[in-house]
């Protein structure tokens, strides 16, 4: 062993243990002088808030551990689906800002321009406000299909009432499994005898069919609930039955996707643009449609480049969620890290909860995607 | 080995310098704040981020309220200048952390005095510069006239972090009524939410309705609800541990309060040094040594008189005369029918 090696860095994790240990010492006699306790009981007391919107059935005789799921819940929510819809913005963007149309490619970079310029809070409570204002008071909306109702105190949507809802859900379950066999046994098709299966339509039409003879011969029977207008005052309405999705969801979802979209674009045209030409014109030239060009000799390169940053995009978006305070849409921080310290006081407790809960948010959101790069990563064999 | 002496000094010297910290930190157990704010030469304050007639802004950054008179007369009290005062707007979320943490030495925002506020997150109420219940404003065209014509499934709007929170609950549960709570961190927001039609109520302390009905975009449209559905005392709040500050902040409040029970004014303060009553004469220091047992000079109450004026000068200024509430309803003293009530300075 080299001494030279080792004791930089043995004085390094010294000096990192000696500043943790400073600052816990510190805390603690700073917490024992005013007199505060440490401790994590709080976690199951009666909790006595409410909550406006929530994944699960909770209200103010839960725990405060309940809040604290409910918070969780309801971040998960909006990331999932910001990084759906960002995702599909951003594809369609990126791809828009490689066309040869100039008004297409235009329009593309000045979205893009436009929306990653501008900060996120800004953004969001632009969305949130011009929403309140120009969405229309319940009793004045014009129902969309006569059954999905956009109003300023949310979108309210029908919801289904299932019978068997189990056989229902086992009959998508069984699709899915031989979907996957199918597509096993095309690959191996396709290795050894060179001919190729519609995988897809084959899937799709298996996802149909099978929950169709659900409904035919499992007994499965789904009911709609649609939305009904009750008037709360003279002047005061609302809906009741279906589903309400709050304003504050949707500007909120908007907002993020709208913005991290603009980088993703980015991220895929940057993807695109780093194939080769030659590649291209060496598929083509061996006979690949344009389609299989794509789909085979393109993307699978692209993809390697646009992973990584896009990566750090959907982490960026998880974190940005947390702005969701400034609008009243109730997610962890404003939940837990808000209602809950407040009303508890227990700063170091609550707060050292949210950073290992958007640690380990961020973390599991990197493990999956760093295992989908590793997957789809060039295999020398 | 000699090429890591020069890397190896430096952090021996951070080690030492932490170790210096670290001593300081055993030596300071007992709290300071008088000695510090006299070393700063201001006071720090922590307020809200506009709340007119309690704490509020100008243009120009100078504050005014009957929550900022609080912490001027501790200034005029301790620095012998009401304007040396230091003031940090904060959000309901943020107003204990900032008092806890040092960054202010008094929190006078329109907090309610609770128990486990007071008992158990390492803070002291000194005392209530306001008798304030939680109500509720509706649209005026919305026919509602009482809290009992609420109906299932009305939306509320509301600070997050407050005990209007709570309070909303306990009401709506027991008039067996399912609504929705909508929180905004900020007093702006929830107020423009409210205006937009997001929530058919704004519930908060009576106060606050009355200053917040203001910025609506037409108030004429809204009222308040005749009903009080909570006991809402706020007061200033000191860090606990600090027993000397906190009755210097106690007793700042009290003086205030007490000089209008008396009669003197910022105007009469120093005529009052001859006065025939002795507890006036107490209470422009002309007699006995009450500073001293806080640490101050004997004219500390007389420069509070002086500079930031009694309570009725300063409710008359901050929140009748700006029309948020003329009534001074229980914030009257007793001697008047309201409950305003202080011990004696003797």
């Amino acid at each position: 062993m080299n001494i030279k090696k080792i004791l930089p860095q043995l004085l390094t994790l010294l000096v990192v243990i000696l500043i943790f240990g400073f600052f816990s010492y510190n805390a603690q006699v700073n917490m024992e002088n005013r007199g505060i306790t440490f401790g994590y009981g709080f976690l199951s007391q009666e909790s006595s808030f409410d909550v406006q919107f929530s994944l699960i059935e909770y209200d103010g005789s839960h725990s405060y551990f309940r809040a604290y799921l409910v918070g969780l819940l309801n971040t998960i929510l909006v990331s999932v689906i910001g990084i759906i819809f960002a995702t599909i913005i951003g594809v369609i963007v990126g791809i828009a800002r490689l066309s040869n149309n100039y008004l297409i490619e235009r329009s593309a970079s000045v979205y893009v321009e436009f929306f990653r310029n501008i900060p996120l809070l800004l953004q969001i409570f632009f969305w949130y406000f011009a929403a309140l204002r120009a969405l229309p008071l319940p009793q004045d909306t014009e129902p969309m299909f006569g059954v999905f109702f956009l109003t300023i105190k949310g979108f309210f949507v029908p919801a289904f009432v299932w019978n068997n809802l189990d056989i229902f859900i086992y009959s998508i379950i069984a699709a899915i499994i031989s979907i996957i066999f199918i597509r096993i046994y095309a690959k191996r098709k396709q290795e050894n005898e060179g001919v190729q299966t519609p995988v897809l339509s084959i899937s799709i039409g298996l996802l149909l069919i099978l929950p169709i003879l659900s409904f035919l011969f499992g007994g499965v029977d789904a009911s709609v609930e649609v939305p009904v207008i009750k008037q709360l005052s003279q002047s005061g309405f609302t809906y009741e039955g279906g589903i309400k999705l709050p304003p504050e969801l949707i500007s909120l979802a908007l907002a993020l996707s709208l913005y991290t979209a603009t980088f993703i674009a980015e991220c895929v045209r940057a993807g695109v643009q780093g194939v080769s030409k030659g590649q291209k014109e060496a598929a083509a030239s061996i006979g690949l449609t344009p389609n299989q060009v794509l789909k085979l000799v393109v993307m699978p390169q692209a993809l390697r480049i646009i992973i990584p940053p896009t990566t750090n995009q959907y982490l960026n978006l998880t974190k940005n969620s947390s702005l969701a305070a400034a609008i009243a849409y109730p997610d962890l921080v404003l939940v837990f890290a808000g209602t809950a310290l407040m009303q508890t006081g227990r700063a170091i407790e609550i707060v050292s909860i949210t950073m290992l809960t958007y640690l380990s948010l961020s973390i599991s959101i990197s493990i999956f995607m760093n295992w989908y790069n590793k997957k789809i990563a060039i295999k020398e064999k | 080995m000699f090429k890591y002496l020069k890397q190896l000094t430096s952090l021996v010297a951070m080690v030492a310098v932490l170790f210096t910290f670290t001593t300081e930190t055993m030596a300071a157990k007992k709290s300071k704040t008088l000695k510090n704010t006299q070393k700063k030469g201001f006071v720090r304050c922590g307020v809200s981020q506009g709340l007119p007639g309690f704490s509020n802004a100008d243009a120009a950054g100078n504050w005014t309220g009957v929550d900022v008179d609080v912490c001027r007369a501790v200034a005029a009290a301790v620095l012998g200048d009401a304007n040396k005062v230091k003031f940090t707007p904060l959000s309901a979320k943020e107003r204990f952390t900032a008092l806890t943490s040092n960054e202010i030495d008094i929190l006078s925002r329109n907090t309610t005095w609770t128990l486990s506020r007071d008992a158990d997150i390492g803070l002291t109420f000194v005392g209530v510069n306001f008798y304030d219940g939680q109500g509720f404003m509706v649209r005026k065209n919305s026919g509602i006239s009482s809290v009992n014509d609420f109906k299932n499934g009305v939306s509320a709007c509301t600070n997050l972090g407050t005990t209007t929170e709570l309070n909303m609950r306990d009401f709506f549960n027991s008039k067996g009524i399912s609504y929705e709570p909508v929180t905004f961190e900020k007093a702006d927001e929830v107020v423009a939410a409210y205006d937009a039609g997001r929530c058919d109520t704004y519930t908060t302390d009576k106060s606050g309705l009355a200053a917040q009905r203001i910025k609506l975009s037409s108030p004429d449209d809204h009222m308040v609800l005749p009903e009080t559905i909570s006991k809402e005392p706020l007061g200033p709040v000191v860090r606990q541990g600090d027993s000397v500050w906190e009755d210097i902040v106690r007793w700042s409040l009290n003086t205030m309060i007490e000089a209008e029970e008396y009669g003197v004014t910022s105007a009469n303060a120093d005529s009052m040094k001859t006065s025939d009553n002795p507890a006036v004469k107490r209470l422009v220091g002309a007699e006995g040594e009450l500073g001293a047992a806080l640490g101050l000079d004997n004219d500390w109450s007389l420069r509070i008189i002086k500079q930031v004026g009694n309570y009725g000068e300063s409710y008359k200024r901050n929140i009748a005369d700006t029309g948020i509430l003329p009534d001074r309803g229980p914030n009257e003293l007793w001697t008047k029918g309201g409950i305003l009530y202080v011990p004696p300075a003797r």
